[in-house]
């Protein structure tokens, strides 16, 4: 047996020390269960490093205003309406109010980084990234008197009609105790990092993604809330995929693993052939297709194929390019058939009409008669040395989640909410993030479901 | 590849952290980063010596230890850091003294100071050594001005010698700055953020511990032990000026400008050292360059020393005790000035060289 506390928070993010810190702030008891070890604590939260919210004016570090209505829009935008309008709008109200709050809680701003400007005026970024931000909500948490328990395997969730009684937490020295609270927090994320899940709709392909984050985030308080009865939201088969680079780890390889140099170049299949328009909109708004576009492909890899001339046009890489002085010695290197390559690269090189290359604009450098087309920023690849990164899809995160109200409380199956169960962040982002995504949204979710479902626990907890 | 095996780490190392910039915002080493894309051994040895050693991105990193990408920059810098001052020291025939630093300094010192009591027990009679001395020239009755004079001036000239040469080839291997702009401002600007330790705030919070919660001492700490050094070295011009211009020799009275720029300067030097080793004792392990704790403490000990040295021979001056104190004093400046290039001293010139050239590709930026 174990003690009891007011507040039980399962999960160690953005979200959940956002709930924890709020239900210590209202006066309640607070235990934080962490399933990873201190080092990877915070799930996906370890990998971001800015938030959107609303603003009306101009701040230290925001360019300019960014209002209620302009964040509704663009959200709208990126989901296809695929949102609750009542829970978005509540949410994006509540953001403007986090921007001070969360500095409250130790998080510094910074101006937006190197290669972010067109995040300059709608996206806080977080001083020394997500971790510093993390660091801080759980010295803050701490200094309040918040337990933290790392390394906190919950097996199982004693649920009764809707409300929760008790946590069974696996402890790997003093093995299984129940941990009693009169209200919980779920904030223990998606499932991106359990395989067999994602399996489950990809098939065998999954075993070629590569999780971004770490391999913490296997979604099992979500599976056990969603098989007690808890109303469940978001398509379970999808989730936000980029292509990043194939020679990542496995798990953790993070934002250094990107490549944001698909414009610049063409990307092929393993049989060499080209399969999407590179040039299709403006990087970084199709940035999140390309994890989607790649695991359709056959053993879910591509490869970026470009020139010595484009090499600066994008950040630098972790992972330096494969080079060949001919294209058939980077075939060669790349394990392709190198007279498919060739033939890919002569007839798109014969389909570029002439034009004025622009990166930041939708340019008119485009091929004429290939399948596909490259519709802008479409030039030749000729001068050596060849390069290409080869990609496989990074999964970012997961949509399938448990359904709440305003409050942030969990809805049960039959629509009732329930008693004294509250969810925050991506455990419950497909309520208002029903597909597509745009940049800091996750944190936003997180903070403001965080805070409201800790101060409306430690407020059932007091009652 | 690079001269060195540390320095194929810092490459890799700024090769990852290129492509991630979260740090940005913590200090200088990463926006200078930006502005390349790939690192010669100049390069890293500039990044190197920009470092003011934090550990702010080590514990913002989700790359540090265990990850597997092991980025640990705070500790690779200082190691590239301390080779770097071998690398450029003058004469290199002396570079090796970098080595061993902790155990050189200690000889060195030791012998400095035996050598002025038995100087001054050998050229000077028994009573004059332990006899009480005051008004005007008391201290030259052990040890004549002129001698006194020239031969600290000879090893501070040296000192300055050997330390302009060492950071003139530091300076020529960094190469241009990038923008290639080289002003009078730049120097300015390195002046204030050197003498405020702009970098050693760990993004604003303070340097990083064992335990997580940042502080501000080491910051507090070392401006007593600079400030403690350079109002020292303030007292010791004065009072030269005061010899030489004024005809006025020492000991002087306590309210006299030498001595109270002295005194203030002496508690520095014994306040501010200390702290720094204690602090230096909190900070994790994992972020400091081991190898080099000699280094770092023999200077601290050096410092102290001298601080301490100081004001027991203001304290005591119209004892008997004067005699071997005035010995012990000036065998510890002597051994500080002559092991000054070969020392962790030299941290500041360097970093100050990479300020310079910092704020100079700053500057080329913003007006571009």
């Amino acid at each position: 047996m174990g003690s009891k506390y007011d507040v039980l928070v399962i999960g160690g993010g953005n979200a959940a020390l956002c709930a924890a810190i709020a239900a210590r702030r209202g006066g309640a008891s607070v235990l934080v269960l962490e399933g990873a070890p201190k080092f990877y604590r915070g799930g996906n939260t370890r990998h971001t490093r800015n938030m959107r919210c609303a603003h009306d004016a101009a701040t230290e570090i925001l360019t300019g205003p960014y209002t209620e209505e302009e964040f509704w829009e663009d959200l709208l935008r990126v989901t296809g309406g695929q949102t609750d309008e009542v829970l978005a709008r509540h949410m994006i109200r509540e953001s403007k109010d986090i921007l001070n709050w969360i500095v409250e809680q130790g998080v510094r701003w910074q101006p937006s980084l190197g290669g972010t400007l067109s995040l300059g005026r709608t996206n806080s970024f977080f001083l020394g990234g997500g971790r510093a931000m993390l660091n801080a909500l759980y010295l803050t948490a701490e200094q309040l008197g918040v337990e933290v328990e790392y390394d906190a395997e919950v097996i199982d969730l004693v649920i009764e009609h809707g409300m929760f009684l008790a946590a069974r937490l696996k402890r790997p020295v003093n093995g299984e105790i129940e941990i009693r609270a009169t209200s919980l927090v779920a904030a223990a994320g998606g499932f991106e990092a359990n395989i067999e899940w994602l399996k489950q709709y990809w098939g065998e392909a999954a075993d070629n993604f590569l999780i971004r984050g770490t391999p913490y985030n296997r979604g099992w308080i979500l599976k056990m809330l969603l098989d007690k009865g808890v109303q469940e939201v978001g398509d379970p088969t999808q989730c936000h995929a980029v292509a990043i680079d194939a020679r990542a780890p496995k798990f953790d390889g993070g934002i250094i693993t990107r490549h944001d140099s698909v414009v610049f170049g063409i990307v092929v299949n393993k049989h060499a052939q080209r399969f999407y328009d590179e040039g299709e909109d403006i990087w970084p708004k199709r940035y999140a297709i390309w994890g989607r576009l790649v695991a359709a492909q056959p053993d879910q890899i591509a490869y970026i194929i470009f020139d010595s001339t484009v090499v600066t046009s994008f950040m630098p890489t972790l992972f330096p390019p494969i080079a060949g002085q001919t294209v058939t010695e980077l075939a060669a290197k790349l394990d392709l058939d190198p007279a498919a390559l060739e033939k890919t690269i002569t007839e798109f090189n014969a389909a570029v009409r002439p034009g004025t290359f622009d990166h930041t604009i939708l340019d008119d450098c485009r091929t004429e008669g290939i399948t596909p087309q490259k519709t802008h920023w479409a030039r030749r690849i000729a001068t050596p040395p060849y390069l290409a990164y080869p990609v496989r899809p990074g999964i970012t995160f997961t949509y399938l989640g448990t359904r709440v109200n305003k409050e942030a409380r969990m809805l049960m199956a039959d629509g009732r909410p329930s008693a004294n169960m509250f969810a925050a962040g991506e455990i419950m982002a497909g309520n208002v993030l029903g597909k597509g995504y745009a940049a800091g949204m996750g944190m936003t979710i997180g903070s403001v479901f965080g805070r409201i479902a800790g101060r409306e626990a430690a407020k059932h907890a007091r009652n | 590849m690079h001269a060195t095996r540390i320095l194929d780490e810092a490459d890799r190392l700024m090769t990852v952290c290129n492509s991630c910039r979260y740090c940005e915002g913590l200090c200088a080493v990463f926006p200078a980063m930006e502005m390349r894309r790939a690192f010669s051994d100049g390069d890293l040895n500039y990044l190197a010596n920009l470092c003011h050693g934090c550990g702010a991105c080590y514990v913002d990193c989700q790359f540090s230890p265990p990850h597997e990408f092991n980025v640990n920059v705070p500790k690779t810098l200082a190691i590239v850091r301390a080779e770097s001052y071998a690398a450029y020291a003058w004469p290199q025939a002396l570079s090796g003294t970098f080595a061993r630093n902790g155990l050189v300094i200690s000889i060195i010192a030791a012998l400095s100071m035996a050598v002025f009591i038995l100087g001054f027990a050998i050229w000077n009679d028994r009573s004059v050594l332990f006899g009480v001395h005051t008004g005007p020239g008391a201290f030259y009755r052990l040890m004549p001005h002129n001698a006194m004079a020239a031969l600290f001036s000879a090893a501070l000239l040296y000192a300055i010698l050997a330390l302009v040469l060492s950071v003139r080839a530091f300076w020529r291997d960094i190469g241009p700055p990038i923008g290639g702009r080289a002003d009078g401002g730049s120097i300015f600007q390195a002046i204030r953020d050197a003498g405020e330790l702009r970098y050693l705030h760990g993004g604003g919070v303070g340097c990083y511990n064992e335990d997580d919660k940042p502080t501000d001492r080491r910051k507090l700490y070392h401006h007593l032990t600079f400030y403690g050094f350079l109002l020292c070295f303030a007292a010791t011009s004065v009072a030269t000026l005061y010899h030489y211009v004024l005809g006025r020799e020492a000991p002087y009275p306590w309210w006299d400008l030498p001595v109270v720029l002295g005194t203030l300067g002496g508690i520095g030097l014994i306040i501010g050292p200390i702290g720094l080793f204690a602090a230096k004792m909190r900070r994790d392990p994992a972020l400091l360059d081991e190898s080099r704790y000699g280094m770092d403490v023999g200077f601290i000990a050096m410092l102290f020393l001298t601080g301490l040295t100081g004001m027991a021979l203001l304290l005591l001056r119209e004892t008997s005790a004067m005699g071997p104190l005035l010995a012990l004093h000036l065998g510890a400046v002597f051994a500080l000035f002559i092991t000054m290039p070969y020392g962790k001293f030299v941290h500041g010139i360097y970093r100050f060289a990479a300020l310079v050239r910092y704020a100079q590709e700053r500057r080329s930026e913003a007006s571009a």
